[in-house]
């Protein structure tokens, strides 16, 4: 059914309609909108399920984990500060291979204090082992949030589906929720076949000499390859089931000869399709979306890239000291491509900063200047002359 | 409540139930005649005399089998879960050091969510509840989540080589705490956990000792029946940290207790409703001498012992007044006695 919903509520609609049986979270701007929902349908018993107002991020992770260890379908939502909270159960849950389902509203992080978007939060855990999905619009965090709880459960790794804070969260748009009928044909009964259970007691969490550990990491990382593909058939699935996918791994637009490629992530891709429409003057781009940031898409990659001499890579974060985190890994993962194009790594739109359309434009022009700033928007002229 | 029928078969599962005697009872060992259910199994690599381990393996007998544990990182843990081993016989999880009072509750919530009454059972050292996991702790407790928590306590960071925790009892050396020619050990007091506890008005929290083991199993049945959050503290001696001899594990905590240096004590709804009484108190150099930890409170000639000697003395004898502990007649030695203590402390209006 289509209705006018802000990207947050359509989120708890969807959690709702995923029927979770545990719920654990703690607000935190730009999440809050999210939790709040959820705790509206409980409280008209909309959605029956165990929500726990936990006193930290901390312990809303925590729950979480002990909620699905003990075979129960959990969901959390947090942003910014929250992940960084977060951070240690994050690593554990992966580690134990805890199947769950969490949305980061993506918040840059402090210091200095902003509650606006970027991507710095997520990043901040890239190497946690979750899976990470970014969302575009609306409908893709919604249908990518449903199909979040079909992939843990068949990957057994934790899944954070990324949207980027306020600009989605807090955005009305036309959401098409599917029935619930659809949802209980896709998303089969959970199951944990480790779960905490007296008649099959098991021990989860145990200590592990170096006898072990490196297994432990090579399976994760397995598992974290294995998930490319069922990602891809996961979105597959959903476009059957609803006749809509979200772009599996990541997606290749605009024009299939143009020489520059863009690549980004989240509500930048949107963005940047209105400037590629609005000012064709500014020459044509194949335009990257990428989906699935954790486990990376190389070889997808390699194959959208083929072709382009210029590749400009878009971050909402950066790595201070080296640089743009996914400007940085595409440059690895191509640099022993033959052809490989010239990478332009820029960050973007940092603690909120608004992007507006014609940085299309502005980014291919930028190719021209090879002393472009890493990052893009900065105004030198709001700085001391030696911090420019 | 405990699901009746689920709880007998699992006792009957894990041998909790006595079976019908098929051989004559004088060829049977002593453990043979009194099946247990044994939730922690021997064979784990805890130290010789770990009061630890006595005190799991007696709340695992009282409380299972139909619980699941969230245990959270320190001896207890490595000792008994080294890959691919594992000494437990129930459902157990470890995650962090700091959480697992809410890892438990999720656990609960999920019990809830799917209509099962397993009960759920989370335990922590004195790292793990008094400093690191307290804040998950306060929150488990004010959402009222339907878990026993067991903080088995042996006053300071054991498992990384004995560190001063805030349940280090005062001028008490540690690695962190030690005496020298400006110091005397801890300088900051015991945190009072329990009043804590208390004022989140809970069921039921107390605390125990494994010096009374009959005493510790009957609070862990009661808390078992409470359908809510209830609390025990165990205090549990470590030989290592503590520097005394591994035979003298009860001794020494029994001391603790004959002293009032650990009061053992019953609070429901953050009112105390029973004591155990001292009927022979004893100072507190009965306790102090039998332990390294202390050796330099006992020293002759040293003013600054005498000082601390008398401020830990002064900290008992605090108890005691508070409590109520002092009593009549022959103290209770192990579980001898120990049952006729009648529920009611003097707050409560016990009789005198």
């Amino acid at each position: 059914m289509r209705e006018a919903l802000e990207g947050s509520q359509a989120i708890a609609r969807a959690v709702s309609l995923c029927k979770p049986d545990v719920v654990a979270a703690y607000p935190i701007t730009p999440q809050t909108h999210i939790v709040e929902n959820i705790s509206k349908l409980v409280a008209e018993g909309d959605l029956h399920t165990e929500f726990v107002s936990v006193e930290s991020e901390f312990s809303a992770a925590s729950v979480v984990l002990g909620a699905a260890a003990a075979g129960a379908r959990a969901y959390t939502a947090t942003a910014s500060q929250g992940v960084l909270l977060m951070a240690e159960v994050l690593f554990n849950i992966a580690g134990m291979r805890i199947p769950l389902v969490m949305t980061v509203a993506n918040r840059a992080v402090s210091a200095p204090l902003s509650i606006w978007n970027d991507h710095g939060d997520s990043m901040a855990v890239r190497d946690s082992g979750w899976i990470q999905l970014h969302a575009a619009d609306n409908q893709e965090a919604v249908d990518t949030t449903i199909q979040a709880f079909r992939i843990t459960q068949e990957t057994e790794l934790p899944v954070m589906v990324c949207m980027d804070g306020f600009i989605l969260t807090h955005t009305l748009e036309v959401i098409d929720l599917p029935e619930q009928s659809v949802i209980d044909d896709f998303l089969p009964a959970f199951e944990f076949n480790r779960r905490l259970d007296p008649a099959d007691p098991k021990s989860l969490g145990t200590l592990v000499d170096p006898g072990y550990f490196a297994e432990v990491r090579h399976s994760h990382h397995a598992a974290m390859q294995k998930a490319l593909s069922v990602i891809k058939d996961t979105d597959s699935a959903w476009e059957t089931a609803t006749g809509r996918a979200c772009g599996g791994l990541l997606t290749v637009e605009g024009d299939p000869g143009a020489a520059v490629g863009i690549v980004a992530m989240g509500s930048t891709v949107g963005t940047l399709r209105a400037g590629m429409a609005h000012t064709p003057e500014a020459g044509p781009a194949k335009l990257i979306k990428l989906r699935a940031f954790r486990p990376f898409p190389t070889q997808a990659l390699i194959e959208a890239t083929q072709g382009l001499d210029h590749l400009i890579v878009i971050d909402r974060a950066i790595s201070p000291g080296l640089g743009g985190i996914l400007g940085t890994e595409i440059a690895a993962i191509l640099a022993d491509v033959p052809n490989a194009p010239k990478i332009h790594n820029h960050a973007l739109g940092l603690g909120g900063r608004d992007i507006p359309e014609t940085i299309y434009a502005d980014l291919i022009e930028a190719i021209k200047d090879p002393d472009a700033p890493l990052i893009f928007d900065a105004d030198m002229a709001k700085l001391a002359p030696e911090d420019r | 409540m405990q699901d009746q029928a689920r709880l007998a078969e699992l006792r009957q599962k894990f041998g909790r139930e006595p079976a019908a005697p098929s051989e004559p009872t004088a060829e049977r060992t002593p453990r043979e005649a009194q099946p247990r259910f044994r939730g922690l199994e021997s064979g784990h690599r805890a130290c010789q005399g770990c009061g630890e381990a006595l005190a799991a393996r007696l709340v695992m007998e009282s409380a299972g089998p139909d619980v699941m544990v969230a245990n959270a990182t320190g001896c207890l843990e490595v000792f008994t879960t080294p890959w691919p081993q594992s000494a437990w016989r129930v459902p157990w999880i470890h995650s962090l050091f700091e959480n697992s009072a809410a890892v438990a509750s999720g656990m609960e919530a999920a019990m809830k969510a799917k209509g099962q009454n397993t009960k759920v059972l989370a335990f922590g050292g004195d790292g793990g509840t008094y400093d690191i996991g307290f804040q998950a702790l306060s929150g488990m407790l004010e959402r009222y989540h339907n878990i026993l928590y067991v903080c088995y306590d042996n006053e300071a960071y054991m498992n990384t080589g004995i560190q001063r925790s805030s349940s280090t009892p005062h001028a008490a050396t540690t690695t962190t705490s030690p005496a020298g020619k400006e110091r005397m050990g801890k300088r900051h007091l015991k945190k009072d956990l329990l009043s804590i506890i208390a004022a989140h008005h809970i069921p039921y929290a107390a605390s125990a000792s494994v010096a009374y083991p009959q005493d510790l199993q009957r609070k862990v049945r009661y808390a078992m029946g409470i359908d809510g959050p209830t609390f025990l503290v165990v205090h549990s001696p470590c030989p290592l940290g503590w520097r005394h001899a591994s035979a003298l594990t009860i001794e020494v905590a029994r001391k603790a207790v004959e002293c009032g240096l650990f009061p053992l004590v019953e609070l429901e709804r953050g009112a105390v409703t029973n004591i155990m009484p001292i009927r022979q108190v004893r100072p507190v150099t009965d306790y102090l001498k039998l332990q390294g930890r202390f050796a330099h409170l006992t020293r002759d000639g040293d003013p600054r012992a005498q000082e601390e000697r008398d401020h830990l003395q002064a900290l008992a004898d605090y108890n005691i007044n508070v409590f109520g502990l002092a009593g009549d007649g022959d103290d209770p030695v192990d579980t001898s006695g120990i049952t006729t203590v009648g529920r009611g402390g003097p707050l409560a209006g016990r009789p005198q």
